[in-house]
């Protein structure tokens, strides 16, 4: 900041504290009803003070989950939710990484007609296509597997795109030192390409495991099998009572469900500072 | 260390660019050869072409014994220095040294013992623990150099090293690289487009021009006697001037009766040029005086030639004679004329 108005500070702090009470408010209602008791939300108001039953309420939904909703244990479908998001991220940084790689770097016969056909893919997202992938994985036998959950959405234009574009900023001079100094394509990508990638493959890292967290329609069309539901479709399985809905013990559920990605992008977060930091030195 | 021999190379890209028309040299074991000329003459792409960075459409390359034409850079047994440096931005120095030993299986001891020995050479041993960009350029230049040297290679190659560097460190970089080269006796191939490295660094020069050679020869030869119009000018600043034979001839002078009849040009250096009239006999030319520049140890008198455009450079230690637009004469002594003919483009002695 270059101006130090004393007014001026205090007006952009005020505007800032709102802004973030306004976006907090809601998971803060979100955490104080899951520490309610049963018999809280029949009076029609919202608590807005912790209740004491907090304890019970995650042991409950972690160790039973809600037994009328047909939903596993929260603790198995954040379990399987993990497992679908990560194979979705690491699927799709692993492949986005080697089809940017091979594009960027090397010579073969309608390698831009196979960019333009990846990149027109980014306009065909799961939803779109969910019927003809639903026919082919129900065909393959993938159904109610974790294999079915994640690998028809590993594919990704977007990041094979961005890696792409990052792969033409790195100069071509240290494509060729490393010829130079004997590195073979694959050893140029693992020690030098990789590396340099690192506050990309962060960022990306968080996005797409959100993304993975949070697919909803995917889960809820393959998996019929309460042993392979994952924690967004349970949460929605649980609300399906309507008017009779526990939300204390829901709202338990929420804040579990959201800790995961709030856990991955404190991690990665370490990685881009560390990666912003070190290629600006 | 090798000798290098080029045999007819031509590189012609994609669209018929013809960037190198066939370049025959041979450098000697040991030989420190640099290349030069304008931009886009092609001498990227015959350092790049000898590296294997780029393939060779026609021509035969040789380094020591081995025929390299279809070898990868890794196993010509050479190393690059590039204009940029290249250096990988997420390795510590050392990491960068290293990294080419390590490729090709070294001991972790050997690498070391290297890395130490090139590091102490050009003196970056306190920089091995940092990552390039806690480097200064010159530093960085350096720890490109070593990267080069580690390997022991039988050829350094060097793509306009010290362009990025200022003044005064490229002149303090060009006399270590000279000093280390003598040292090493590695045959070296250098190319510029700085006049003053191509006449301090090489012991030998290569004049190249639109993808071919225009001269080969000692600094000093090439200097003292260009073999074209092109090398006259390129080489030499300010350039060579250069003055019609008729134009000379027609002040009476009976010293030019003994140039070939082919000569329709001659140029003189800016220094052959005197304002002091010399012993030796001697043609007298009036100029008008445009401009007077001092540069420091010498200056420069933009002048132009009495009874015609033509334009002429003098260079001369001290201060000018006579005012701007004011008449100055100038003398020039016989052996100063280089002959040539401007339709061939050649010297005609
Ligand atoms: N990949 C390429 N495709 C087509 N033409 C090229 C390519 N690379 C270089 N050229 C052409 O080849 C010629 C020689 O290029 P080169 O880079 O060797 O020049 P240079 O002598 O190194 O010039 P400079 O001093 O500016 O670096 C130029 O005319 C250039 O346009
Ligand atoms: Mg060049």
């Amino acid at each position: 900041m270059v101006e130090h108005r004393p007014l001026g500070n205090a007006l952009t702090h005020l505007i800032l504290i709102l802004g973030v009470a306004l976006v907090l408010f809601p998971v803060y209602v979100a955490i104080v009803a899951s520490t309610q008791g049963p018999g809280e939300f029949l009076r029609g108001t919202l608590p807005l003070l912790p209740g004491g039953h907090a304890l019970d309420n995650y042991r409950l939904m972690w160790e039973s989950g809600l037994s009328r909703s047909s939903a596993p244990p929260a603790g198995q479908m954040l379990w399987n939710s993990l497992i679908m998001a990560l194979a979705i991220t690491i699927g799709k940084l692993t492949i986005s990484l080697l089809s940017a790689f091979a594009i960027v770097y090397f010579r073969f016969p309608f390698r831009l007609f196979f960019f333009w056909l990846i990149f027109i893919t980014l306009m065909l997202p799961v939803e779109v296509r969910i019927i003809p992938t639903f026919r082919v994985v129900a065909d393959l036998g993938m159904l109610n597997s974790f294999a079915g959950l994640s690998i028809p959405l590993i594919a990704s234009a977007t990041a094979t795109f961005l890696f792409r574009q990052f792969f033409m900023t790195v100069p071509e001079e240290m494509l060729e030192a490393a010829r130079v100094d004997g590195a073979g394509p694959f050893k140029f990508f693992k020690d030098i390409l990789l590396p340099l990638s690192i506050t990309n493959i962060a960022a990306l890292f968080v996005i797409m495991f959100i993304y993975g967290w949070n697919q909803y329609l995917w889960p809820l069309l393959i998996t019929t099998d309460p042993d392979y539901y994952t924690i967004v479709m349970g949460i929605q399985s649980m609300t399906a009572d309507e008017g009779n809905t526990p939300w204390h013990l829901v709202m338990a559920a929420v804040v579990m469900a959201a800790l995961p990605p709030v856990l991955v992008i404190l991690c990665m977060q370490r990685l881009f500072v560390k990666g912003l930091t070190e290629t600006e030195k | 260390m090798a000798r290098l021999k080029l045999e007819g190379l031509k590189k012609t890209y994609a669209g018929d660019v013809q960037a190198v028309k066939g370049i025959d040299l041979d450098v000697a074991d040991g030989e420190f050869v640099v290349l030069v000329g304008p931009s886009g003459c092609g001498k990227s792409t015959l350092l790049r072409m000898v590296a294997g960075l780029e393939s060779i459409t026609e021509g035969e390359l040789t380094i020591g014994e081995r025929k390299v034409n279809d070898l990868e850079p890794a196993q010509r047994d050479i190393a690059m220095v590039f204009q940029n440096y290249a250096l990988y931005p997420h390795m510590t120095v050392y990491d960068n040294l290293a990294y080419g030993l390590k490729n090709r299986g070294f001991k972790r001891d050997e690498i070391e013992r290297r890395v130490r020995e090139a590091a102490r050479m050009l003196e970056i041993e306190e920089f091995l623990p940092r990552k390039p960009r806690q480097l200064s350029g010159g530093q960085r230049q350096r720890v490109a150099m070593g990267r080069a040297l580690v390997r022991e290679p039988e050829v350094f190659l060097f793509d306009e090293p010290l362009s990025n560097l200022d003044a005064k460190l490229r002149v303090q970089m060009r006399v270590e690289i000279k000093q280390l080269q003598r040292r090493l006796k590695t045959t070296s191939l250098y190319v510029t487009h700085d006049q003053l490295e191509a006449m301090t660094l090489g012991d030998r020069l290569v004049v190249l021009n639109g993808g071919r050679i225009e001269q080969v020869g000692t600094p000093m030869e090439i200097y003292a006697r260009p073999a074209s119009i092109f090398v006259a000018t390129f080489i030499g600043s300010p350039a060579m001037n250069l003055i019609p034979v008729a134009y000379l001839k027609e002040r009476g002078n009976g010293l030019l009766d003994d140039l070939p009849p082919d000569t329709d040009l001659v140029g003189i250096r800016p220094d052959d040029l005197r304002i002091q009239p010399p012993d030796a006999p001697h043609l007298v030319v009036e100029s008008t005086l445009e401009l007077f520049e001092a540069a420091g140890a010498e200056s420069h008198l933009y002048v132009r030639l009495a009874g015609s455009d033509q334009p002429s450079v003098i260079r001369t230690a001290g201060q000018s004679p006579v005012a701007e637009g004011e008449t100055l004469r100038f003398h020039v002594v016989r052996e100063a004329l280089h002959p040539f003919n401007s339709a061939s483009g050649k010297r005609t002695v």
